[in-house]
């Protein structure tokens, strides 16, 4: 029998047809779409004359743009707001359900898919936004899109792409204390840089992975795009079929049961080639935290800015560039640099573990005074569960500010802008220049680092403040 | 929607041997509220090309009257970061036609694909080529042979092939784009569907 890897079987069980000497005309389970990346797409439609094909398949809200603060009234901004509206008015002619500011699951796209149990083992799924790789975490093939595909699939539920290469990344063994998902992804991707993977889909394996809740597997598969990968996913196993079980959307009765055979059989055959294979010991793997402005630029938050050496040409001066951009210089130890701000929000580590974490870590301690903190809850549903379970008071004693759900400072289209020069520690995924505002200095790192660096005001290793 | 047919382009180039430019550069996210395709150029690299009050900085490529031209050639790992296709739109709209890279970011290059701007990949060695005769002639003309998949720098003839799938190159010179394909095939999409 043929061997297969398990985005094989998804994706050869997706192909309409095979354009010779070209792509795959590749069907779309579900599509996601928001204010942002949409307008576009339906403006042409229109001027094509067509409608959206199966309006069941794709669901909307509004999270880029989104002001995180008053979200029951009118939006100021009046772009932002158009947008918004542009949404609303596209929803409602085309019979889109639409998960509006303010109601039970507004958030970002990349939480409430799950969230709502839309995000399902073997599906195929899209959206106008890289970070849709999250979803890949329950074993689909999820991956982000342009406008101009987004106009396609509402036109014919379809894209044209070419079948990714395929690697396999494992992470064998336990982590340490202190190390969370967001570490294992900063680390891959410092090792493999951030166009390591490009023209791969990544599937993530080994007993590290396995071992990882839903919401620390989204995390990994989230940042999949940032070392160039089409996406990753995570074979389905009893943790994605506990999280699910029960969800809006999650099949029900017999049906789930029928959905669970099915997926059981969504994994890697024995023996199945991968054109890459790659595999990292967890126990290598210590707090990581970004230097740089590309999310491969990371070290492990006690260890030193690499130098030069070695580098040279075009590679060389990118690389000053980029430091000079944050401030530093090679050479120089991370740990102990003054901070500005922290950021605990995004669709990588937006979710109500993050936010748990965070709390649990803060509690009875106060932010250090220079230090500004934000929590951005992904969804109204985390904020909701945020506030019942007593997270929300014991963050704001700490000295947090709590905002509402949104993509927020992730990438600071609304007013949740890093002034110019100052540094930020960051749950979200890119630290590119100005990424989190016109001259922000981003750092990335995971929610308990980000939480230790609320309480000492500087970079810090959370393992040090653990011991307290 | 259609665009522009694209099959041999001669041009002065623009070099920008920065490696990984993302599209947060290319097009920052506060740029992309519009709600209509319209006038992203202005924007293209906005905060390299100006500073915050918004006065041209002298040492962008882009503002340097010494360069210019359809071609955009690019440093390493070009276009990486998020999937909006604004950054296309932004380098379309300024007047690019072609950008030529040792390396594409995958979502960037599809979307190239799919507006009518071309993308050439070509070996590091050939991109060095470029920037080193674009810096010592700024006049020096490139020629983007789409039907024979060359690119060729005129001044010296030397020149590389390039790869770009069938359909994909008869899209782009006859300014074809994939929804007209899909609706073509619609009855099939329609049964494949239906067995969902
Ligand atoms: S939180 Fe950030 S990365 Fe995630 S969808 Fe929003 S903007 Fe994109």
């Amino acid at each position: 029998m043929e061997k297969n890897t398990l985005f094989d079987k998804i994706w050869d069980a997706h192909v309409v047809k095979s354009v010779p000497a070209g792509p795959d005309v590749f069907f779309i389970d579900k599509h996601f779409i928001h204010e942002v990346t949409s307008p576009v797409a339906f403006l042409n439609l229109e001027k094509r004359g067509i409608g959206v094909k199966y309006p069941h398949r794709t669901i909307a809200t509004p999270d880029h743009n989104v002001p995180t603060v008053d979200q029951d009234q009118t939006i100021k901004d009046k772009l932002s707001r158009m947008q918004v509206e542009r949404l609303r008015e596209n929803c409602a002619k085309y019979g889109i359900e639409l998960h509006d500011l303010g109601s039970a699951h507004h958030g970002i796209v990349h939480v409430i898919g799950p969230e709502l149990g839309v995000t399902q083992p073997g599906m195929t799924i899209v959206c106008g936004d890289s970070h849709t790789s999250t979803h890949g975490a329950f074993g689909a093939i999820a991956f982000g899109i342009g406008t101009s595909e987004v106009e396609m699939v509402l036109a014919t539920q379809c894209i044209m792409q070419s079948k990714a290469k395929k690697m396999r990344i494992s992470v064998e063994g336990t982590l340490g204390k202190g190390v969370t998902s967001k570490d294992i992804i900063l680390y891959i991707i410092s090792k493999i840089s951030a166009a390591g993977a490009t023209g791969y889909f990544v599937e993530y394996a080994g007993s590290a992975i396995q071992s990882l809740s839903m919401e620390a597997r989204m995390t990994i598969c989230n940042m999949s795009i940032e070392m160039g990968a089409r996406g990753g996913l995570i074979a389905p196993d009893e943790t994605t079929f506990a999280y699910l079980k029960g969800k809006q959307y999650a099949p029900k009765g017999a049906d789930w049961d029928k959905a669970v055979a099915h997926w059981k059989t969504l994994k890697t055959d024995e023996g199945a080639i991968f054109d890459k294979e790659l595999v990292f010991e967890a126990a290598d793997i210590e707090p990581m935290i970004t230097y740089g402005t590309n999310p491969g630029m990371g070290i492990k938050v006690t260890g030193t800015i690499p130098s030069t050496q070695g580098m040279e040409g075009s590679n060389k001066t990118s690389y000053l560039k980029s430091l000079d951009y944050m401030g530093f210089v090679p050479g120089e130890a991370v740990k102990g640099k003054l901070v500005d701000y922290v950021f605990v929000g995004s669709c990588t580590n937006g979710r109500i573990e993050d936010i748990r974490a965070v709390a649990q870590f803060v509690k009875g301690h106060q932010k250090a005074d220079n230090i500004t903190a934000w929590i951005v809850p992904g969804s109204r549903e985390v904020e909701k569960m945020a506030h019942e379970e007593g997270l929300v008071k014991i963050l704001e004693d700490a000295g947090f500010e709590l905002r509402q759900p949104g993509c927020s400072a992730c990438l600071a289209m609304n007013d949740d802008k890093i002034p110019s020069g100052k540094y930020a520690v960051s749950t979200s995924n890119r630290n590119f220049e100005g990424r989190q505002g016109p001259g922000a200095r981003t750092m990335l790192a995971s929610p308990l680092t980000v939480a230790a660096v609320a309480i000492t005001g500087r970079i810090t290793d959370p393992r040090e403040v653990f011991g307290n | 929607m259609a665009y522009d047919k694209f099959t041999v382009l001669q041009s002065t180039a623009v070099p920008l041997p920065t490696e990984n430019v993302d599209t947060d550069q290319i097009i920052p996210a506060r740029f992309l509220k519009a709600t209509e395709r319209e006038g992203f150029g202005d924007n293209l690299f906005r905060d390299w090309r100006y500073d915050v009050e918004g006065n041209p900085k002298k040492d962008f490529v882009l503002n340097d009257r010494t360069y210019s031209g359809k071609i955009l050639v690019a440093g390493k790992n070009f276009g990486s970061g998020s999937s909006r296709e604004h950054a296309v739109w932004a380098l379309y709209d300024y007047g690019f036609r072609c950008v030529v890279s040792s390396f594409f970011a995958d979502i960037f290059k599809n979307n190239c694909l799919n507006i009518g701007l071309l993308p050439v990949t070509v070996s590091p060695e050939f991109a060095d080529i470029l920037f080193a005769a674009i810096a010592k002639d700024p006049s020096s003309a490139l020629e983007v042979n789409l039907p024979q998949q060359r690119i060729t720098l005129l001044t010296t003839g030397a020149s590389e092939s390039f790869d770009i799938n069938e359909y994909k190159k008869d899209n782009m010179q006859h300014g074809f784009d994939d929804i007209d394909y899909l609706i073509n095939i619609s009855a099939e999409i329609e049964s494949f569907a239906a067995s969902r």
